[in-house]
């Protein structure tokens, strides 16, 4: 039984639909990523598999529970880290933790030990006594993923986990969530639209866009399976006519673009396809102003599978009262 | 129903409400300045209302009326009089509002009076103020009946009279109004604490954080509305001791009236907070609590009879009474306060409150949204 079985899950609101019918499964111990952009149905989705929404058709289980027949199984073993920041900031970081234990029974010797290991493991032990309001956001992050595990579940679930934190908060988090798949032997799934994340976290990595899944893979074998896979951008001195397709011959080269005097050519191997740039350059005379070369990125599967970047999101509806509780 | 996990939230609301004094100072400010300048502004005993005295008769029972009103002058000092010596500028000086009443005394008087010939005296009130003409008219007919009285009694008494027997000490429009406070603290409470953050927590999605735990429908609205519940009763508590010593109510602190008190207060909050709750339990949109305080707050706390009696109220005000529970706390809290009766006192308001807390919990139980 894998940890996660997803099947043909499809959710309509009225005549949209947010997701369309999408099938795969997460095995037990991995990091699976949900990526897509804004509004490409992976809230919805989590939301489905958390039990917070309810789908409109096929069916899903995870740890062996459906979603919805055994809602309350579901609840039980799984930890959920929602997009909004949920912690409560008028308590402290240990009552926060404690409350939620307590939701789920968990007895208060047990609950005390687990509460600071935890706070340990996300580096808040210094902090457990401070309320939440004054805690940066990477912080807040951090303490919602410690909490989560209060309950000892064995598959956790994060929306977006490090949506609108800094660089440095985001690379802590990247560590907590590596350190707690290995510590913990979790199953985690997390939804991303940044690319980097998914590529540096994520075991296997599905492109979700306008509800439907386009691919799904590991994040190496996602790069190879688009043609070209690196990208060198070349600009000439003096180019002769005729220069591109010069280029298209050469070894490994896929396509070649040419803008504004910048040609750009996907290749199978950027270092053998720049040596022989070199080559042609030097017998045919071409001077070369500039040359670099970039690797194949998610980006690029992303543009590939889907054809296009990122967009805003429309729809969800959320009152803003942030500003009501800054202290 | 797991119990551990109601009181788990009822532990997170007492933490914030202790943590945020901002809201337990507000919660009794309102009531506290409500009741002391509406127990002050409406509680007065009226007095130096200026009465116009014109006298047509000059003889010698015109004057007795006079020295009757120069007695009331002096003592009670519900009126200053003024002299005019005609009725057209005593009236017209009663339109412009410088008097507030005229009493004329008609050429003749004194002869009628001798002769026992139907002798008048005529009042004419500004009556687009009740409360000031109904004091003019009680002091006027007071005059009119000592003037009446013989000097001497005869033996055989033939009026019927009518003795008067108070049960309770005078009772000052202040002390009357103290349970109506009580019960505004307690309804503070639950608007701040039952609607404006709840639906602010639903807004800053803290709610999520709840709804994916195993947490049942019941036990998360039993958990928000008994902690609620707890909170109206101590700002009731609070206000009961407070408001008691401003108005001074006697023997204030017998623990067993305070017991019924606290019975009634916690009743009162949990329906209070449970009414806020099902009005609330759909809404999203943080300015719908902000928005209807006003509405609310005129809507339950006006017709309740705790400023005036229901009595008064046309047909369709009384409704909105019988459903109201802040006119069940409030003859509760009055019969406590004030006539010092116990639990054959407040019984039944205790019976109303709890009925209606049941019915509006199991419906907003039923409304409320598990998922998003």
């Amino acid at each position: 039984m894998s940890a996660i079985e997803v099947h043909e899950l499809k959710k309509m609101f009225g005549a949209f639909t947010a997701v369309n019918g999408v099938s795969f499964t997460v095995e037990d111990g991995e990091i699976f990523g949900l990526l897509g952009p804004n509004g490409a149905g992976k809230t919805t989705l989590i939301r489905m598999l958390t039990t917070l929404t309810p789908p409109t058709a096929g069916t899903a289980s995870v740890a062996g529970h459906d979603i919805v027949q055994d809602a309350d199984g579901v609840r039980k073993s799984m930890g959920v880290i929602p997009q909004a920041q949920t912690s409560d900031p008028e308590l402290t970081a240990e009552e926060n933790m404690v409350i939620h234990a307590k939701l789920y029974g968990v007895p208060a010797p047990v609950r005390q030990e687990l509460m600071e290991r935890l706070l340990a493991s996300v580096g808040l032990e210094k902090f457990r006594h401070e309320l939440v309001r004054t805690f940066s956001g990477g912080m807040r992050r951090r303490l919602e993923i410690a909490r989560g595990l209060m309950h000892s579940p064995k598959i956790l679930f994060l929306d977006e986990p490090t949506t609108g934190l800094d660089p440095v908060s985001r690379t802590n988090v990247w560590e907590m969530i590596e350190r707690l798949r290995d510590q913990q032997k979790l199953t985690i799934l997390l939804t991303t639209h940044y690319m980097d994340e998914a590529d540096k976290l994520c075991d296997r990595v599905a492109i979700v866009d306008h509800g439907d899944l386009k691919a799904l893979d590991s994040p190496a074998r996602l790069k190879q399976s688009i043609p070209g896979h690196d990208a060198v951008d070349a600009e000439f001195e003096n180019a002769p006519s005729g220069w591109a397709e010069a280029l298209r011959g050469l070894a490994e080269v896929a396509d070649v673009k040419a803008h504004d005097g910048v040609f750009r050519l996907s290749s199978h191997n950027g270092p053998r396809t720049i040596a022989a740039l070199m080559e042609l350059a030097r017998e045919s005379g071409v001077v070369v102003r500039r040359m670099s070369v970039e690797n194949t990125t998610l980006d690029d599967v992303f543009l590939y599978y889907t054809g296009r970047g990122l967009r805003d999101e429309v729809g969800g509806r959320r009152y803003d009262v942030s500003h009501l509780y800054r202290h | 129903m797991k119990l551990y996990r109601i009181s788990a939230f009822i532990e997170r609301d007492m933490r914030k409400f202790f943590r945020s004094p901002a809201l337990m100072v507000a919660s009794m400010i309102f009531p506290l300045v409500q009741l002391i300048v509406l127990g002050y502004a409406f509680g007065g005993k009226i007095k130096g209302v200026r009465l116009a005295v014109v006298d047509d008769d000059h003889q010698a029972y015109s004057r007795q009326v006079i020295e009757k009103l120069q007695a009331i002058a002096a003592g009670p000092r519900t009126v200053s009089l003024v002299d005019y010596d005609s009725l057209p500028r005593a009236v017209s000086d009663l339109r412009t509002g410088i008097v507030r009443g005229v009493v004329l005394i008609p050429l003749g008087y004194s002869r009628r009076v001798q002769h026992d010939d139907n002798p008048r005296l005529v009042f004419i009130e500004d009556n687009t103020d009740q409360f000031l003409s109904s004091s003019l008219l009680g002091e006027m007919q007071l005059t009119v009946q000592q003037i009446d009285t013989p000097a001497i009694q005869p033996r055989l008494a033939q009026q019927v009279n009518l003795n008067v027997v108070e049960v309770y000490p005078y009772i000052d429009y202040i002390k009357y109004l103290l349970p109506g406070s009580i019960a505004m603290a307690i309804f503070v409470v639950a608007m701040i604490g039952g609607g404006i953050t709840f639906i602010d927590d639903k807004a800053r999605g803290l709610h999520e954080g709840y709804l994916v735990t195993p947490i049942a429908r019941s036990e998360l609205v039993l958990g928000l509305n008994l902690s609620g519940a707890i909170k109206g009763l101590m700002a009731g508590m609070v206000i009961t001791g407070i408001g008691g010593l401003i108005a001074g109510i006697p023997r204030l602190w017998d623990p067993v009236r305070l017991g019924y008190l606290a019975l009634v207060c916690g009743a009162a909050a949990l329906t209070m907070i449970a009414f806020m709750f099902l009005t609330m339990v759909r809404v999203d949109d943080p300015l719908v609590p902000r928005a209807i305080f006003g509405v609310l707050n005129t809507l339950l706390f006006f017709p309740s009879g705790a400023i005036y009696p229901i009595q008064g109220f046309p047909k369709w005000l009384k409704w909105i009474a019988v459903v109201d529970p802040f006119y069940y706390t409030v003859h509760a809290l009055r019969n406590l306060l004030l006539k010092s009766v116990g639990m054959a006192g407040i019984y039944k308001d205790l019976l109303v409150l709890l009925g209606m807390s049941a019915g509006l919990l199991a419906a907003s139980t039923l409304l409320f949204k598990r998922q998003l």
